[in-house]
């Protein structure tokens, strides 16, 4: 530790390099550190779409950032205080957003005229005056690391493996955090491969020791343990939590759980986290396209699974028309579609929220759906879990919105106990009735009875040919397929009195009412929360629920001069708000850029409303 | 409590109270006739059975039978039966195709399926046209037919979906035809046994769009000699005097005559449907008539692991792998900390 150690209440540092460099391990650890120390965290991992974009190139910069605090962290830092450049490209991309006089380490030894040129600089950038603005710390990163390892027999590529630990170390002493952590997963990761576990840790001491050597930082910084409510916490992700959020109301609803999906990018680690949980009588079955995907769960709704499939927004277009199956023969199913930049491919590694009108009308026929969506990286967990719950209780498809943002995301979450958490009671037929009919339903809810095969009895037969009322059978008749389109829309308007209502942040009147939805609301918090401590009359409004509205919603917003809908989008929430509220006027704020809103540019737009 | 046994039931109990709305001379009307006779005889309760089809002429099938059934979308069907038997192996599942549903839009799913072995039972009623659209041309359709889309005669090759099928790894290959309901009856008992993709190509007859398109192997004055009933451990032996049957000659299948050029029964080649190598099994799903009869009965039923015993087996492993009891064990497990 260093003599003198400078206490600061946040700070956000950015790990940066080539896709190859490790920089999301290494930012994962400095995360998990952290979070076991009892910062509050909240994380940002930025990568190319492609595995190995040409080395060296700013397509091929793959970052990782992070923001620490003893004080409640919503987002990950609009930029960062401290960068870590592995090579010239990883400046080049991270400069713009740089504040001056921010410290940025390089790994010196990568500087050569090439690199420069591969990154497109024209000269030096660190003798030409670009980074004047900065406090530079030039590390030789690749050479102490080659020099350290230089005995153990590896080869050079083997070595430059490790410089992500050279740069960790450095991390880890600047802001004065234990390495135990992360000896303790190297060992675990790399079990019976005892040169890399060795060669890691080396490395990873080496940074340490250097940072504490050199000149070039004089002090050491801490960040203390956060204030946070009472509990046992963990590190999750928003994809891990809406996988672990499907667990949960499996066990608690009693039925076996079952994944349809197909790999795509940013939703394929909720099949891969619900792959490895087979031991709770999981089914994931990767298909041979997004429509089996859908398709296959549908099928085992049918049979009375909970069923899911997770994908982003190409595949939710494919699944339209399955969707549409599931709206007319009202099975429960939950489509998750974690979005990403669109149309067509888009940016398959960039967050938007671009996919909500498709979620509520991207179907043929009059086909509502329940929409819903995960706001933070942790909350994906209990929106998973009520996604489960509406579709088998209203026994009707369910979608769930998250975003790319969200699902690679981490911060702390407290744990919840899984026998506290709301009941969930399927709608089920019972055995044995007589007469029982298919399309028959249950007053309040307008919820038909899910009886699967295998139930003595109950024998029937379903399917996309429109129904007749009660009895199933497939009818023409024009006055009854008027009548099925509005049960069909009556019976998800009626979710409204099953679901919370709107809650405000802030006064419930006032000059500036903030309205957001989904992945948006750290940031949106954040912006407001500063405002309202600097005398601001503003609060936020944050959906979650988005069809059907909470009951109040409309109350919620006439209560202000102007309401103000900001989303990462051209404005697709707030012209659904304008349609459903047209007394209301809605302005808009959006941003499509692949990356969430920053906290400043919020305030500024903020500030020229009041 | 005791085991309740199921009382008997007979073919009237499959018969659901829908109009059937096929067109008269429909070769559906016969294959639905044959799947209510064969289901008492399979061991399997009727609340077990589900019908589960795509769209199309053939897909209406469930409508027809007092099971579960499901009327899916169109090429659908083999990812929704997949999920359905995944969730519940006990059921026993039926999928009803045609040449358009299974092979055209549906062809992707189609070949999936067999090649990872779900253990359903695909009957593909395969009348080379589309009948549900009123008359164009499928992927089954003869080169050169003239439809209301191909009003010059079509270019393109048609499907062989044995082949197909053999292409994609099924281990379980049946022809039968419409006309013949002993054989689809028995044929649809057999298929239900296995436990694997059971692919039953019926040769079915439109009389509205394709009259007659298979009349070349089902006609009444040609049958004999058009047809070779297949059966495990017997000779091929087909023809009306029951004289003629196969052989290998090379690398190729050849017709012979017992009793000519000293060829004896015990030259004929011995039908062997398990033989894991599907090369001959092939051969026969490609013969035609004229030189040829069509192979019919149960083709090919090479023993393979069933995709969902693999999953049910993968699970139970797990499940005895665990150390996890609940899902709360899972919350609690890994790097935590107390604040």
């Amino acid at each position: 530790m260093a003599d003198k150690t400078i206490e600061l209440e946040k700070v956000v540092v950015k790990f940066a390099g080539d896709s190859g460099d490790g920089m999301q391990l290494t930012g994962t650890q400095f995360t998990e550190t952290s979070a076991l120390f009892g910062n509050d965290v909240a994380t940002f991992p930025d990568f190319p779409a492609e595995i190995r974009a040409p080395q060296g190139t700013v397509a091929g910069v793959s970052g990782f950032q992070v923001h620490i605090g003893r004080i409640e962290i919503n987002t990950p830092g609009d930029a960062a205080d401290v960068l870590i450049a592995m090579n010239p490209a990883a400046l080049k991309s991270n400069i713009p957003q740089l504040e001056k006089g921010k410290t940025i380490i390089v790994d010196i030894d990568t500087f050569k005229r090439k690199d420069f040129e591969k990154a497109k600089f024209d000269g030096n950038p660190l003798e030409d005056g670009t980074l004047n603005d900065f406090k530079i710390i030039e590390a030789p990163i690749s050479s102490i690391t080659r020099e350290s390892l230089k005995d153990m027999g590896m080869d050079n590529k083997s070595m430059m493996r490790c410089k992500n630990m050279f740069a960790l170390g450095m991390v880890y002493w600047m802001f004065s955090k234990p390495l135990d952590n992360t000896i303790e997963f190297l060992n675990r990761k790399f079990k019976n491969k005892q040169l890399i576990i060795d060669a890691n840790i080396k490395t990873l001491k080496a940074g340490y020791h250097f940072a504490e050597t050199i000149e070039a930082l004089p002090s050491a910084y801490s960040v203390l343990p956060a204030d946070l409510k009472k509990g046992t916490y963990r590190s999750i992700t928003g994809n891990q939590a809406t996988a672990w959020g499907f667990l949960a109301a499996s066990e608690n609803s009693g039925r076996p759980l079952f994944l349809g999906s197909y790999p795509i990018t940013p939703a394929s680690d909720v099949l891969h986290e619900l792959s490895k949980h087979k031991h709770f009588g999981v089914t994931s079955f990767q298909a041979e396209d997004e429509i089996a995907g859908v398709s296959s769960a549908l099928g085992a709704s049918y049979a009375g699974n909970l069923a899911i499939t997770t994908t982003s927004g190409p595949g939710l277009a494919l699944k339209s028309e399955a969707i549409g199956l599931a709206v007319m023969t009202e099975l429960p199913l939950v489509v998750v579609d974690i979005q990403r930049g669109g149309p067509s491919t888009g940016l398959p590694t960039k967050t938007e929220q671009s996919d909500l009108l498709q979620a509520l009308y991207g179907r043929n026929g009059e086909s509502p759906t329940i929409v819903i969506a995960g706001s933070t990286p942790s909350n994906c967990f209990d929106y998973a879990y009520q996604a489960a719950k509406l579709a088998m209780e209203h026994v009707t498809p369910v979608i769930l919105l998250t975003d790319g943002y969200i699902a690679n995301g981490a911060e702390p979450w407290k744990i919840p106990q899984i026998n506290e958490l709301a009941e969930i009671k399927p709608n089920f037929a019972i055995e044995g009735t007589e007469n029982w009919q298919p399309y028959a339903r249950d007053e309040r809810k307008l919820a038909r009875e899910w009886a699967i095969p295998g139930m003595k009895g109950l024998e029937h037969r379903i399917g996309g040919l429109e129904k007749e009322d009660i009895t199933g059978n497939v009818c023409y008749l024009p006055d009854n397929h008027e009548k099925m389109c509005n049960i069909r829309q009556e019976k998800v308007n009626r979710v409204s009195e099953f679901i919370p209502e709107q809650e405000i942040y802030g006064d419930d009147s006032g000059d500036l009412l903030i309205v957001g939805w989904g992945g948006t609301y750290g940031h949106l918090y954040s912006a407001v929360k500063k405002m309202r401590e600097n005398g601001k009359s503003i609060s936020l409004a944050h959906f979650n629920y988005i069809n059907p509205l909470p009951k109040n919603t409309q109350a919620v917003f006439s209560k202000f001069k102007k309401v103000l809908v900001c989303e990462l989008n051209l404005g697709q929430f707030s012209n659904y708000l304008q349609s459903k509220f047209p007394d209301i006027y809605f302005e808009k704020y959006n941003k499509v850029q692949g990356f969430p809103f920053a906290v400043h540019e919020l305030i500024t737009e903020f500030e020229s409303k009041i | 409590m005791s085991e309740v046994q199921n009382p008997t039931l007979t073919h009237k109990d499959f018969s659901s109270d829908q109009d059937v709305r096929w067109c008269p001379g429909c070769g559906d009307y016969a294959i639905l006739k044959a799947m209510q006779r064969a289901l008492p005889s399979m061991n399997n309760k009727k609340e077990n059975f589900v019908f589960i089809s795509g769209i199309g002429c053939s897909s209406r099938f469930p409508y027809y039978m007092n099971t579960y059934g499901f009327h899916t979308i169109h090429g659908r069907a083999p990812a929704i039966a997949t999920g359905t038997k995944l969730a519940n192996p006990e059921l026993s599942v039926w999928q009803i195709t045609g040449d358009g549903d299974a092979l055209a839009i549906g062809g992707n799913h189609f070949i999936h399926a067999l090649r990872r072995n779900i253990d359903i039972n695909i009957m593909l009623f395969n009348n080379e046209i589309y009948g549900l659209t009123k008359g164009q041309f499928s992927p089954t359709s003869k080169t050169g037919i003239k439809t209301k889309s191909s009003p010059q005669g079509t270019t393109d090759q048609p499907f062989s979906p044995g082949e197909l099928a053999m292409g994609a790894q099924a281990s379980y290959f049946a022809r039968v035809v419409d006309t013949d309901l002993k054989l689809m009856e028995a044929t649809f008992i057999q298929a239900e046994k296995y436990k694997g993709t059971s692919l039953i190509e019926i040769l079915q007859n439109c009389p509205i769009f394709n009259d007659k398109t298979h009349s070349d192997i089902t006609g009444k004055d040609v049958k004999l000699d058009a047809q070779l009933i297949l059966e495990h451990g017997q000779p091929m032996i087909f023809g009306k005097e029951k004289n003629k049957g196969l052989i290998l000659d090379g690398f190729e299948l050849k017709v012979v005559e017992i009793g000519k050029n000293n060829v004896a029964e015990k030259d004929i080649l011995v039908h062997d449907k398990y033989n894991p190598n599907p090369i001959l099994h092939t051969m026969l799903i490609r013969m035609r008539p004229p030189y040829f009869p069509v192979a019919l009965g149960v083709i090919r039923e090479a023993p393979r692991e069933s995709f969902n015993q693999g999953i049910s087996r993968q699970i139970y492993e797990a499940k005895e792998a665990s150390h996890f009891s609940n899902v709360q064990d899972l919350l609690n497990s890994g790097d935590t900390w107390k604040i």
